[in-house]
């Protein structure tokens, strides 16, 4: 049983280094999408994508190196990445359209 | 705790985590091959909120079973992206349709348009 317990840690070890992977390939495509976006919202759109992303590589990290100092930087970048979507969908509403309602 | 219960926290958190991947990966694949900036908008808010949701779930478990750490920030960031990234997608869309992008509809009419043309009308 305990071989079997060291088996399943290393296992969940390789498994955070293919996650890592996989989020960077997912971040590269997502840049892709910044550079190449036709309009300003899809390049907001990936953004917002990005800041979810780098949570999700701060939340890795903390598994593998086995601490909980990083839980404030995943809340930290949650937020972050929420006001600047709100302040840059504000923006694209109000500073360039004319015809308004009210 | 016993050894049977740490085997299959983490054969549980090995799920979560590839799970997790799986979906925040599909969304940055959708991100670049749909045509439409709606399209877009659906798979770029969707599909990574329960994606980062699994990952986040794994490291707590992790972090639960082998340092016996309750940690309540992770927790708090797992319920704070489940309510804000839907709030942040309307402001994103709604902002879109005001500055005149147009959906790419093939079946349907712009029903946000004409809602918007029905409140002109009634003034």
């Amino acid at each position: 049983m305990t071989d079997f317990l060291v088996l399943t840690e290393k296992i969940l070890e390789i498994t955070v280094l293919i996650c890592l992977a996989g989020i960077s390939i997912a971040l590269i495509l997502l840049l892709y999408r910044i550079i190449a976006g036709p309009t300003q919202a899809d390049r907001a759109i990936a953004l917002d994508a990005m800041g979810i992303d780098l949570m999700g590589i701060a939340g890795l990290m903390s598994i593998l190196l086995i601490t909980d100092k990083l839980n404030d930087v995943v809340l930290l970048i949650g937020i972050l990445a929420f006001l600047g979507t709100l302040a840059i969908a504000k923006y694209l509403e109000k500073g360039v359209i004319i015809d308004r309602d009210n | 705790m016993t050894e049977i219960t740490e085997i299959i926290i983490n054969i549980l958190t090995i799920l979560l985590l590839l799970t997790g991947t799986f979906l925040i990966l599909s969304a940055a694949v959708g991100m670049v091959r749909f045509p439409d900036l709606y399209t877009r908008l659906h798979a770029a808010t969707k599909a990574p909120t329960l994606g980062i949701a699994c990952v986040l779930t794994g490291a707590f478990l992790f972090l639960y079973v082998n340092e016996s750490i309750v940690s309540g920030k992770l927790l708090l960031a797992i319920v704070f992206i489940l309510l804000t990234s839907p709030v942040a997608a309307h402001m994103l869309g709604r902002a879109a349709h005001s500055q005149g992008i147009k959906p790419i509809l093939k079946h349907r009419n712009d029903a946000y348009q004409e809602a918007i043309d029905n409140k002109r009308k009634m003034k």
